[in-house]
């Protein structure tokens, strides 16, 4: 088990590494000057002489190589500069809205299980009764609900015809309700369709007809010889599950006024603030990577044979 | 619970299938004649801005209304389709060719080449899509140019993998290494043996994923970060409502409807689709 954690944080080095080469490059080699933007924000006529002289702040005249090993010098003690428009660092600032996005996040996650895995074992064990009937057809309109337009609809509903939710801002459990519901309908869809087809798929498995045969009641076959097994593909599905939800939560922090990075990035993309953006990508990057890793982590508990494999080294 | 499997399903779940599938066919077929005639259908210019009409009520003369600078809501919801459509196609075909090319050259080369590519596809897929669609619009500048060119930078990778197994697989099957052995030469091994399967699985694969595509595309342009005001689209539209939502909120309700019928056409084939291709789905079903 220890080994595996090693292995898999060793395994960030390169992905990290990946990751900041792309986005370093991306921006590099975009039609579009940082310099350019970078007077326009400070208010300076962008004349030869003006744009030499930022280049050479910016450091743009060097060579890519060496302009990477800095940046990513300075990038892994988390210094990504400071923002064109605010002239303060850019991460303190995200480090700002951060604790409000993972909030966001996390309620969406909890809403997710508590409602993907409860109504999709019901739907597996009542499998082509109403309910199961019901969640086929909610699945299919939950993946199918923009999530921008589900959160008007809240807002129209309980915002403006019955007074009962705020529909903006920041402030107690009310808030966090109607943001948290329009990204994780979709979310917990999904989830709910795959627990029902990973409880059907372990319900005809061998074991649990051994069991039948024994006599184990219904119920404590369900939850000791089923629940566990069906469990492992949903918490992989749970870290591709984490990047949906941050990508859903910078449209619900622009719609709901949140003050999270999210709504922080939007502005600084008309801003053409780079920095920023930058330093948006990769922490939301990171953020995915390590989710991902702690759910293969939480699989590795769940199923000894995932343990095993991680021991022998990769399968390919 | 072992002669529920067995039997065959009750035939009250085929005709409903065979329901939702005639009505997003239904459906399907009605956008596409929208998009491709909407100057014929529209009743007025979507653009035209009409200040003495702003924000009518539905009657005969606006069928769903003006917006708040008096453009006729039915004649944007028409054009809009015909924008948010006309990408999601673009999109389609774009991820199909890149994901096609790059996962054939990595499946058929092998070797080193396969290594290179798998690994800078699972680079790709480090990447939360929207995050990183978000980034490369923030970069590139907005416009729909550029967000159908992040969607399809962020999307290439999985299907480049899903490519690279199926061509992998097709490799080795009798019938290629027989013509191999009969002195076939690579390309036209390739062109004649594996491509015709490949691409139809491929286009399988993206027509699963139009509603998927569509989200995207219309959640960015919500956003503001799509196709610019005042041209119109299904995402800008309820960005253009959200101001008038506390008045008229089905300004906003309205082009969502749409995106969502849309998304559901797209959707329902699909998931049939996928039953009925996958056979261990569909024993579990």
């Amino acid at each position: 088990m220890l080994k595996l954690i090693i292995k898999r944080l060793l395994m960030l080095i390169p992905l990290m590494f990946f990751v900041s080469v792309v986005v370093f490059l991306v921006l590099r080699l975009s039609p579009n000057d940082p310099a350019m933007s970078y007077l326009r924000l400070s208010n300076i006529p962008p004349s030869e002489e003006a744009l030499r002289i930022a280049r050479a702040d910016l450091g743009l005249d060097r060579p890519l190589v060496t302009q990477y090993i800095d940046w990513a010098a300075k990038a892994i003690r988390l210094d990504f500069g400071v923002s064109y428009v605010t002239r303060t660092s850019v991460m303190r600032q995200l480090l700002h809205y951060l604790p409000n996005t993972l909030y966001l996040a996390s309620v969406t996650m909890l809403i997710t299980l508590a409602f993907s895995i409860p109504f999709g074992v019901l739907a597996a064990v009542n499998r082509g009764r109403l309910i199961d009937k019901l969640s086929r057809v909610l699945a299919y309109i939950g993946v199918s609900t923009p999530s921008f337009w589900l959160a008007f609809l809240m807002i129209i509903l309980f915002s403006v015809k019955l007074g009962w939710l705020p529909s903006m801002g920041l402030g107690g459990i009310s808030y966090v309700v109607m943001p948290a519901c329009s990204v994780a309908l979709m979310s917990l869809c999904i989830n709910m369709r795959l627990t029902r087809g990973c409880m059907l798929e372990q319900l005809h498995a061998r074991h649990v007809l051994y069991a039948r045969i024994r006599g184990v009641t219904e119920k404590r076959i369900i939850r000791g010889h089923v629940l566990r097994n069906s469990m492992i593909p949903v918490v992989t599905a749970l870290g591709m599950h984490v990047g949906e939800v941050l990508g859903g939560a910078v449209v619900a922090e622009v719609i709901f006024a949140w003050p999270g990075v999210g709504r922080y990035m939007i502005s600084a993309i008309s801003n053409r603030d780079f920095p920023v953006m930058q330093c948006f990508i990769i922490m939301m990057t990171g953020i995915f990577v390590v989710c991902n890793l702690l759910t293969d982590i939480m699989c590795a508990g769940l199923d000894p044979r995932a343990r095993l494999v991680g021991e022998e080294g990769p399968h390919e | 619970m072992s002669e529920i499997v067995l039997s065959a399903p009750a035939a009250g779940y085929f005709t409903s299938r065979r329901l939702g599938l005639a009505l997003s066919g239904l459906v399907i077929f009605c956008l596409v004649m929208m998009a491709l005639f909407a100057p014929q259908i529209a009743p007025y210019d979507p653009m035209e801005i009409d200040l003495d009409a702003r924000l009518a009520p539905m009657s005969p003369a606006h069928l769903l209304g003006t917006d708040h600078l008096g453009r006729d809501m039915a004649s944007r919801l028409v054009w809009g389709t015909r924008a948010s459509l006309g990408a999601v196609f673009l999109i389609a075909v774009l991820i199909m060719v890149t994901g096609f090319t790059v996962g054939s050259i990595s499946g058929f080369a092998g070797g080193r080449v396969d290594t290179v590519i798998m690994r800078v596809c699972e680079g790709f897929m480090t990447f939360p899509t929207f995050i990183l669609a978000l980034f490369l619009i923030g970069v590139l500048g907005t416009g729909m140019t550029n967000v159908i060119l992040a969607i399809v930078l962020t999307h290439w990778a999985w299907y480049a993998r899903i490519i690279r197994s199926l061509v992998m697989n097709l490799k080795n099957r009798t019938y290629v290494l027989a013509a191999k052995a009969a002195g076939g030469g690579r390309v036209k091994v390739f062109l004649r043996h594996i491509f015709p399967q490949a691409i139809s699985q491929l286009t399988i694969l993206a027509t699963l994923d139009l509603g998927h595509m569509l989200l995207h595309v219309s959640g960015l342009s919500f956003l503001g970060l799509g196709i610019q005001p005042p041209t119109p689209e299904w995402g800008v539209m309820i960005n253009d409502a959200r101001q008038q939502i506390w008045s008229n909120p089905e300004l906003a309700i309205i082009p969502g409807a749409m995106i969502f019928l849309t998304v559901l056409a797209f959707n329902i084939p699909g998931d049939i689709l996928r039953d009925r291709l996958d056979p261990s789905i569909a024993d579990a079903e």
